[in-house]
């Protein structure tokens, strides 16, 4: 096995092939095995169609994507590269097939044709894992925001994917939810160690992701650690992107003189440097 | 508003009913639409109707319910008694004879029959959906009709299409209200005015309803598609049904009040 887990050569991709704009312009990206990755960009950058191209919902008009050494081109191997690749929508009711949670949970394992048995242990375990156990006998529409997105998460590591990509899937949810959906994922993320993508508007969470990948006009502009990618506030304001609130409190202190140290990208660490610089 | 709707009519409990396998209970309930035309003689009608008031006492099921039951299709049975009062003809002289129309004994009889059977035929039917979950009669009906599927009926597309409706059901419901609430927050009058000014007012939220249930479409089949669903074939089931002892019990003493009912109209056919 490879390090690397997605692959994306030269990617092209437009929706309509009679006009010239193309939604993804040549876009390389490499995501490792057990990393934590964040793309963030501006609306219409072309960030949720690269998503879409890692299990095949789309396929590139020219360049190649590759999911473990599988070309998503190839058909036959289509349910194989959808296992591996689990994806996370953003409403959460639109992704919520059955009207009971444990049988939604069950639904990706009912496709494969995993035995009975199988299948209620797997369902119990990824049920736990993402929280969400004790209401496996309610109707899904009874539950708040952060519970059905957590209830899409365990229908899709129920499939024991190697790699989970989240389409801005903490976008339509209170804080709160929020919160729970992020905690889950890197639960998985370190303790499964399911690679995670994470496509997101919040720069809170990009800012503990592993890497961060800054994409504008369908192509890959910024990519670093979240603390190389999010100094350049400059650079990432020019894209339309905000900073996380501690770099930009660092920026407006840096400006008005006063001493930070630079990579400041959590309020940790921001109220760590500001105590010493109190001192 | 829209949220007291209640879904199919299901009163949930735990009942010798409530627990009996959802296929058995669909066939018999079948048998006895069957079985209330067949045993047509007052003896047969008596014993069925007894037959049924015992299930309803065993589900625990309040008998107010089986009013509002009756209560829509109320204009029906009436219609149908009344039409059968003058126009079914017997021997001898009518009861009553009035200008061009006349009620003879026969007439009565057969009214009042109808009328009983149509009641207890809406009576057994809804214990059925009184005792079992949307959910589950989907299941039971998708299992059913599993043989049709060799003959290349979509069987196993039209459960997941009718699982699929009970499920965005509540969603779409709560949506209508928020878009009722949105274009009343815009000056629209759904409440009142005269008729035809409440059916216009319902368009402009018809029209977002619709585009949003399509897009919830569009994303349902792609979230579908990420978890490996191409069908019913080679499909296993979290829950399959399956007949345990009871079942069978509870089918054999079924079976048996059907056939002493069947028994008593061949039996005394003049009761």
């Amino acid at each position: 096995m490879s390090d690397t887990i997605l692959t994306a050569e030269n990617l092209k991709f437009r929706y309509d092939a009679e006009q010239p704009v193309y939604a993804l312009d040549g876009v390389s990206a490499q995501i490792k095995r057990g990393e934590f990755v964040a793309v963030l960009g501006a609306n219409g950058c072309g960030k949720s169609t690269l998503a879409k191209h890692f299990n095949a919902i789309l396929l590139p008009e020219s360049g190649k994507v590759y999911v473990e050494g599988m070309d998503t081109a190839d058909e036959d191997k289509l349910y194989d590269i959808r296992q591996t690749v689990g994806m996370v929508f953003q409403n959460p009711d639109n992704q919520i097939v059955a009207t009971v949670v444990e049988e939604d949970v069950a639904f990706a394992l009912e496709n494969l044709g995993v035995p009975q048995d199988e299948m209620r242990r797997r369902v119990d375990d990824s049920m736990k894992m993402a929280g969400i156990y004790e209401y496996r006998e309610r109707a899904p529409h009874n539950l708040s925001g952060g519970q059905k997105q957590r209830v899409a998460i365990a229908g899709v590591v129920a499939m024991r994917p190697d790699c989970l990509i989240l389409d801005e899937a903490t976008a339509m949810l209170d804080p709160r939810g929020r919160e729970q959906v992020m905690q889950t994922i890197h639960y998985l993320n370190r303790n499964m160690g399911i690679t995670v993508v994470s496509i997101t508007h919040y720069m809170e969470e990009a800012a503990q992701a592993d890497r961060v990948l800054v994409m504008s006009k369908g192509h890959v502009v910024m990519e670093g650690t979240p603390k190389e990618v999010f100094s350049q506030t400059e650079k990432v304001r020019s894209l339309h992107l905000d900073v996380p609130q501690a770099a930009e409190l660092r920026d407006e202190l840096v400006k008005a003189g006063i001493p930070m140290p630079e990579g400041i990208i959590d309020t940790g660490a921001c109220a760590q440097a500001l105590y010493e610089l109190l001192q | 508003m829209l949220r007291d709707i209640t879904i199919g009519q299901h009163f949930p409990g735990n009942s010798l009913v409530h627990r009996f396998d959802p296929r058995l209970k669909l066939v018999l309930t079948i048998a006895y639409i069957v079985l209330l035309f067949a045993a047509s003689n007052p003896l047969g009608l008596t014993l069925s109707i007894l037959f049924l008031a015992v299930m309803y006492k065993v589900a625990k099921i309040p008998v107010k319910m089986i009013g509002k039951s009756l209560k829509p299709i109320l204009p029906i049975v009436l219609f149908t008694a009344v039409l059968n009062l003058f126009f079914v003809s017997g021997e001898g002289d009518p009861l009553v004879h009035f200008w061009f129309l006349s009620i003879y004994a026969e007439g009565v009889r057969y009214a009042v029959l109808m009328a009983v059977r149509v009641m207890a035929l809406i009576a057994g039917t809804s214990l059925l959906t009184y005792t079992t979950s949307p959910i589950v009669l989907t299941d039971a009906i998708e299992q059913l009709l599993k043989p049709l599927g060799k003959l290349h009926f979509p069987v196993h597309e039209l459960a997941m299409m009718m699982s699929i409706a009970l499920r965005f059901i509540p969603t779409l419901i709560e949506e209508t209200d928020k878009i009722m609430n949105a274009q009343k927050a815009r000056g629209a009058q759904l409440d009142t005015g005269k008729m035809t000014d409440r059916v216009k007012a319902l368009v402009p939220v018809l029209i977002p309803l619709f585009i949003s249930a399509f897009r919830r479409a569009d994303e349902l089949a792609m979230a579908m598609e990420c978890r490996c669903y191409r069908g019913g074939t080679g499909r296993t089931r979290l829950k399959v049904l399956r007949c345990e002892k009871q079942d069978y019990i509870d089918l054999a003493v079924c079976i048996a009040c059907f056939a002493v009912i069947l028994a008593s109209r061949l039996v005394f056919p003049n009761y």
